[in-house]
């Protein structure tokens, strides 16, 4: 079943890009380099095996070529409120799963942004640096936290794709 | 993405924190490294959800003694008077002090919460805390004991800002606010979060005092019935003379009160009245508003409604914005500024001390031995001071972040952050208080505080950042 889902996802993960709208943005990493097709046919792939979410609130978009990208879900984004900082890694930083890859502040408090699985930062979102307010915008788009070379897609497996965190947060109500 | 949803991962941030203040210099290095344990062990959807029900916004606010009450799961969470009209104005409720009560509402986000405050006036439900009555012959005998104020000397309906001492060491149990209602009664103001540590401490103190003195030298009640709301913001004295009609504001000044009518909607009188001190924990001018409920139940919401009138002109605001607006005001958080650890001067609060209790021969009050040779030459006795610090752009130094020496390479801590936040009035400009050694507190010093393992520069600065607007008589 994993193995599957692995092959699906290089394709699923463009169809998804293309299907939200700051899907350029996202193509601009040299490491996206996956030459586009006649894609459109798998758009009805399951969006859920290529990005995945943690309980912790982090999503995980992985490309073709075995890089992708961290963020804060648009859950989280909402709970943090205003940000005002964001915390980036530094290329080359090398993260386990569960460990922080940056860290995103707002008034109130301040979060750390855990890796949801092992691999090496590329970059961090150089635009965060001059408008962390990006990430109450577009958590799940734009403001992408870091890229990282990941070390075993298989990792993704174990964590949550949208119908499953969607059940997660639905959950969370005090 | 209900706004009422709180982000679970907050917790272990709050978690993190309770501890890192509990033992500050222990857990030096270990702050970054216990948030990662917490953060990892939230993996476990269960441990996430049977660590206590904080979320994200509580934990600067936390009044850290509250940290462990609610840590148990089984307490339920009260609620206040007002709690149906916060779920109805959209008020994202979060449990602090053992209430569920609002962070923040949909109509305004923490920042322009903040902000409307500043420029408005805005209401605050702050019946959570615990509001006394102490009366009798014996009354202010006992509250001279427990705090250091000249009580005495206090007129009435005045009052003023004390703190509850330790016998013995003179370690803050809590602050509070001290109204001479007439003679020997008083009315006053305790923190939520120390409700059964100050219970506990008065309970004690006051049967001590009965075994002595008889059981008639003291009456206390716990006002628990009654509705407790802050009306602030350079707008609060209009919208409040607008509905009471019978009295005239412009004579009511800061730490004063005054018992009020107010005329509802309908024309009709408030069934009892209220009790108004001119007083508050923003820096802006502004009221609390205590509200009885004996001859009509829902006078709380009559009221707060009543002040919602014009949304123009005044909105409700919850805890992240009085957290960030007292800070700014240089007011401390029991529970992460101030601990039993300290005494009055040792958290730079000696001027609670009244002037005519600090003579050693003078009547003497709980911790009056320690406390006392601090005010005459606090340099030989205080080994740290609470200060203020503007800290550099970038990353904001929150509570439990230590200071450093920028010449120590070895990063020795030389102090801690105990409250911190980038601020909504200044732009964003990181301002942070904290406890720093004797000798490096002078306003001007230069000091380093290591936010997450990276050292930042910070300056000693004069609190408050904003200035306090209260309404006093013109010289």
């Amino acid at each position: 079943m994993a193995a599957v889902a692995r092959c699906l996802r290089p394709f699923a993960s463009r169809a998804l890009s293309q299907q939200l709208p700051l899907a350029g943005v996202r193509r601009v990493s040299p490491a996206a380099g996956f030459p586009r097709g006649s894609i459109r046919s798998f758009s009805q792939s399951p969006l859920s095996q290529l990005k995945k979410y943690t309980e912790s609130h982090e999503w995980i978009d992985l490309a073709a070529d075995g890089t992708a990208k961290i963020g804060v879900t648009e859950y989280a984004a909402q709970s943090l409120g205003d940000v005002v900082y964001v915390e980036l890694p530094s290329a080359d930083l090398e993260v386990a799963a569960g460990e922080p890859v940056g860290a995103v502040e707002s008034v109130k408090s301040a979060s750390d942004v855990l890796s949801p699985v092992s691999g090496t930062v590329l970059q961090g979102n150089a635009a965060l640096e001059d408008k962390a307010k990006l990430i109450n915008e577009s958590p799940e788009g734009d403001a992408w936290i870091a890229e990282i070379k990941v070390n075993d897609p298989a990792e993704l497996d174990a964590l949550m794709d949208e119908a499953a965190y969607k059940e997660s947060i639905s959950g969370e109500d005090h | 993405m209900s706004a009422v949803q709180p982000l679970r991962r907050g917790l272990h941030l709050v978690a993190s924190r309770s501890v890192a203040t509990s033992g500050p210099l222990a857990a030096n290095a270990s702050v970054q490294l216990f948030a990662r344990q917490q953060r990892t062990s939230s993996r476990l959807p269960a441990v996430g959800r049977s660590l206590a029900p904080r979320p994200w916004g509580a934990p600067a606010l936390s009044q850290q003694g509250a940290v462990r009450h609610y840590a148990s799961p089984s307490t339920p969470l009260r609620k206040t008077q007002l709690y149906d009209l916060h779920v109805a104005h959209g008020g994202k409720m979060v449990p602090f002090g053992g209430f569920s009560m609002p962070l923040q509402y949909s109509d305004l986000s923490h920042v322009e919460s903040h902000m409307w405050t500043r420029e408005k006036a805005s209401v605050f439900d702050v019946s959570h805390m615990v509001q006394h009555q102490l009366s009798g012959p014996g009354a202010m005998d006992l509250l001279m004991k427990v705090t250091p104020s000249s009580l005495d000397k206090l007129k009435e309906n005045t009052s003023t800002l004390s703190c509850l001492l330790e016998d013995g060491t003179g370690g803050i149990v809590d602050d509070c606010v001290i109204t001479r209602r007439s003679g020997d009664t008083f009315y006053f103001v305790t923190n939520a979060g120390r409700r059964d540590e100050d219970l506990a401490f008065l309970e004690a103190e006051i049967s001590a005092y009965k075994a002595t003195h008889g059981p008639d030298s003291l009456k206390w009640e716990i006002l628990e019935d009654r509705g407790l709301i802050a009306l602030q913001g350079p707008q609060a004295a209009s919208v409040l003379q607008a509905v009471a009609v019978d009295t005239d504001l412009s004579t009511l000044y800061f730490g004063n009160c005054r018992e009020i009518h107010l005329t509802l909607p309908g024309g009709e009188q408030t069934a009892e009245p209220l009790l108004v001190s001119r007083t508050g924990y923003t820096g802006e001018d502004g009221f609390e508003i205590s509200i009885p409920t004996a001859k009509d139940a829902s006078l709380p919401q009559k009221v707060t409604e009543l002040l919602l009138a014009d949304p123009a002109k005044v909105r409700l605001a919850g805890l992240a914005a009085r957290d960030s607006l007292r800070l700014e005001a240089g007011m401390c958080l029991y529970g992460s500024d101030i601990s039993t650890s300290q005494t009055p001067p040792g958290a730079s609060l000696g001027w609670v001390v009244g002037k005519d209790r600090r003579d050693p021969a003078a009547k003497p009050f709980n911790g009056a031995a320690s406390i006392r040779p601090q005010l005459a030459s606090p340099a030989k006795t205080l080994s740290q001071r609470r200060v203020g610090f503007t800290v550099e752009k970038g990353p904001p130094a929150r509570e439990g972040a230590f200071l450093v020496d920028l010449n120590d390479e070895s990063r020795t801590p030389i102090g801690v952050i105990t409250s911190g936040l980038p601020s909504p009035s200044l732009g964003g400009t990181n301002i942070a208080m904290g406890y720093v050694k004797n000798g490096m507190h002078k306003k001007g010093t230069e000091v380093g505080v290591v936010v997450r393992n990276k050292v930042r520069k910070a300056v000693v600065t004069a609190m408050p950042w904003v200035e306090s607007k209260f309404y006093r008589p013109k010289a």
